[in-house]
């Protein structure tokens, strides 16, 4: 029996039984499909979080006050240093030749107020380096001019969502708010942004650091965001924030520099772990449309008993009629995994019109994986009722009607 | 051509063992017409299930053609068969979702023969046996007459040397079983053998050859002279 034959009498069996067949069809389908779905949600989350993180510029440096053995993720929440971070250690790094621009920064949150209108608002005090380190963009005036850091002065850049919820629709430029009891003329609108790195930029009021320091009543800074020259000084920069503030504070290591690539290369080990467990579960389905393959093939073997005695007494060779029913199993997976990557990618056009930002994509190893897995899976559990078509007793297979 | 000796085929039935053959000793010429006739259980479908190589003999030999097949592998058996014997049975066992040509062909291919090959040899078949325009129709378009005669086409489409029919009009009236009959008698006169397992006394009498069984034995068999 040659192979070709061996296949059209398959696929005349399968179309024999087309309710059954489709059952099986849509198991495996669905199985294959949302391995590659929810592979696709969590290469998704990897793209989008690089994607957040480079809009950054590839080459920036935070520093943070206290010792931390962390290589990235959030700053510890405890273990306070004994030595704050000031402006003055912001300003020393000024001076390393392999560091472009410094920003300290002070935030905190106080009230705003305008025009009798109040809300409770981040403050962000920082320098004019900000713009160009976070890459800010401004819809209306200019971010806060270059001048001595440790002086003050009553000017505040606001972002797009507060400047629309005090102002309305009135222009904000050169308009007088009040936050808690100092007065700032507002010289800017910052363009709208979205979030980014869990800081939601429209949402902030940014003032000079040395007025939110004397706002907040304090000398210390949160942190300071530094950018290397360019991407090769990173580690230079690094070693040379760590030396100069060491220096600073009396010999001891007290503060933590975190460099962009080691955050980026945390987020992307958790993601990956995040999205080989997704594939892991969703790997289950199809082992779940595994095993419903062998039961229907099992309920096929036992319906066509009479069949297969016929073909064992035409002369069928027991192998013969073991391939038969493999490649009966064969074939149901592999239309089902043709079917399952077919609803994967529109189930994927329809993410990409619900949530337009969010860059999901279908990796080219989940296709392969999950078509290979499901083959696999097909042929192994269409072993068992194969097997038993093959070993069936002739007689007994045709004595019934 | 065909020699059966000393064969036994035991069932176990519980605690019991129950012979369906009991020392059946049996020899055939090629060429032959016998009808195996008996009552229900008397082991006559076991006889022609063990001459078609569809079931093993617990104890004895069966040789075919000068070939020890009780010694053979299940492979080796199933070559056997798809040469060397065609099947016709009560119920035709055609396979509903193919067509009568399709259903003909079915040894053909299992036996790799080319499709063009394949073509000529099913039209062949069919029109021989008065199936030309019936041959796209499938099983359940078909009358039962006309269904066996499908059967009897898959059954001789590899030119076997004999033909294993069980009841082959059992499931037929009288009309279209005597034309099955007499189809399956032309063969026997091409020269393939022919074994009939039949209730019916009027069937038993057209065959040269009788036997009659009984508890797994053969109690009577006789042969008729040739008629002239």
């Amino acid at each position: 029996m040659k192979i070709k034959n061996t296949f059209i009498f398959s696929i005349q069996a399968l179309s024999g039984y087309p309710a059954r067949t489709l059952l099986v069809l849509l198991a495996m389908s669905m199985g294959v499909a949302s391995v590659m779905l929810l592979t696709s949600l969590g290469e998704g989350a990897k793209r989008y979080v690089n994607r957040e993180f480079t809009s950054l510029g590839t080459h920036i440096l935070f520093v943070l006050p206290g010792r931390s053995e962390t290589t990235g993720g959030p700053p510890p929440m405890l273990g306070q240093t004994p030595r704050d971070l000031t402006l003055e250690d912001a300003l020393s790094l000024t001076r390393n030749p392999s560091i472009g621009k410094v920003a300290p920064i002070v935030v905190g949150s106080a009230p705003v107020s305008w025009n009798g209108k109040d809300r409770e608002v981040t403050i962000l005090g920082t320098t004019a380096d900000m713009f160009e380190i976070r890459q800010l963009a401004m819809g209306q005036g200019r971010f806060l001019p270059v001048q001595d850091p440790s002086r003050g002065s009553g000017v505040a850049v606001i972002g797009n969502k507060i400047k629309k919820e005090i102002f309305g629709n009135r222009s904000a430029l050169g308009e007088w708010i009040r936050i808690q009891d100092r007065r700032f003329q507002v010289i800017g609108v910052l363009e709208k942004k979205g979030q980014s790195l869990g800081l939601d930029m429209s949402d902030l009021v940014i003032i000079p650091v040395a007025s939110a320091q004397s706002l907040f009543n304090t000398s210390s800074l949160f942190r300071i965001m530094l950018e290397a020259n360019n991407r090769n000084d990173v580690q230079a920069a690094k070693e040379a924030v760590l030396r100069t503030i060491k220096e600073r504070h009396d010999n001891e290591d007290d503060i933590t520099v975190i460099t962009q690539d080691a955050i980026l290369s945390t987020f992307d080990r958790i993601l990956t772990a995040l999205t080989f467990t997704v594939a892991g579960i969703a790997a289950i389905s199809l082992a779940v449309a595994g095993i419903l393959i062998m039961n229907v093939m099992l309920i096929s073997v036992s319906q066509r008993k009479s069949e297969i005695g016929l073909l064992k007494a035409i002369g069928a060779t027991g192998s013969q009629v073991l391939w038969v029913f493999l490649t009966e199993a064969a074939i149901l997976s592999m239309i089902g995994a043709i079917l399952g990557i077919f609803i994967a990618y529109s189930g994927m056009v329809v993410i990409m019109r619900l949530f337009p930002d969010f860059p999901v994509h279908i990796p080219a190893w989940s296709v392969a994986a999950s078509v290979f897995t499901a083959q696999l899976t097909g042929i192994l559990f269409g072993v068992l009722p194969a097997r038993r078509a093959a070993a069936l007793d002739p007689v007994l297979a045709l004595s019934r009607r | 051509m065909i020699l059966l000796s000393h064969m036994d085929r035991v069932f176990r039935v519980g605690e019991e063992e129950v012979y369906a053959l009991k020392d059946v000793n049996l020899s055939l010429q090629s060429g032959e017409y016998v009808a195996v006739m008996g009552p229900s259980g008397s082991g006559k479908s076991t006889l022609l299930n063990i001459l078609g190589l569809l079931d093993r003999p617990t104890n004895g030999t069966y040789q075919l053609e000068n070939e020890n097949t009780t010694s053979l592998s299940d492979e080796d058996q199933a070559l056997v068969r798809r040469n060397k014997i065609g099947f016709v049975f009560q119920f035709f066992h055609l396979i509903p979702r193919l067509t009568a040509a399709e259903n003909v062909e079915l040894p053909l291919i299992l036996a790799g023969i080319d499709p063009k090959e394949r073509k000529n040899r099913v039209t062949e078949a069919l029109a021989v046996l008065g199936l030309k325009d019936r041959a796209k129709h499938r099983p359940d378009q078909l009358s039962g007459g006309q269904r066996q005669r499908v059967a009897i086409a898959r059954a001789t489409i590899m030119r076997p040397s004999m033909i294993l029919a069980d009841e082959p009009t059992g499931n037929l009236d009288r009309h279209s079983g005597g034309d099955v009959i007499e189809i399956l008698e032309n063969l026997n006169k091409s020269g393939i053998s022919l074994v009939i397992v039949t209730h019916d006394p009027a069937l038993g009498e057209r065959a040269r050859r009788n036997i009659i069984m009984t508890d797994g034995r053969i109690i009577s068999d006789k042969t008729r002279d040739p008629a002239p």
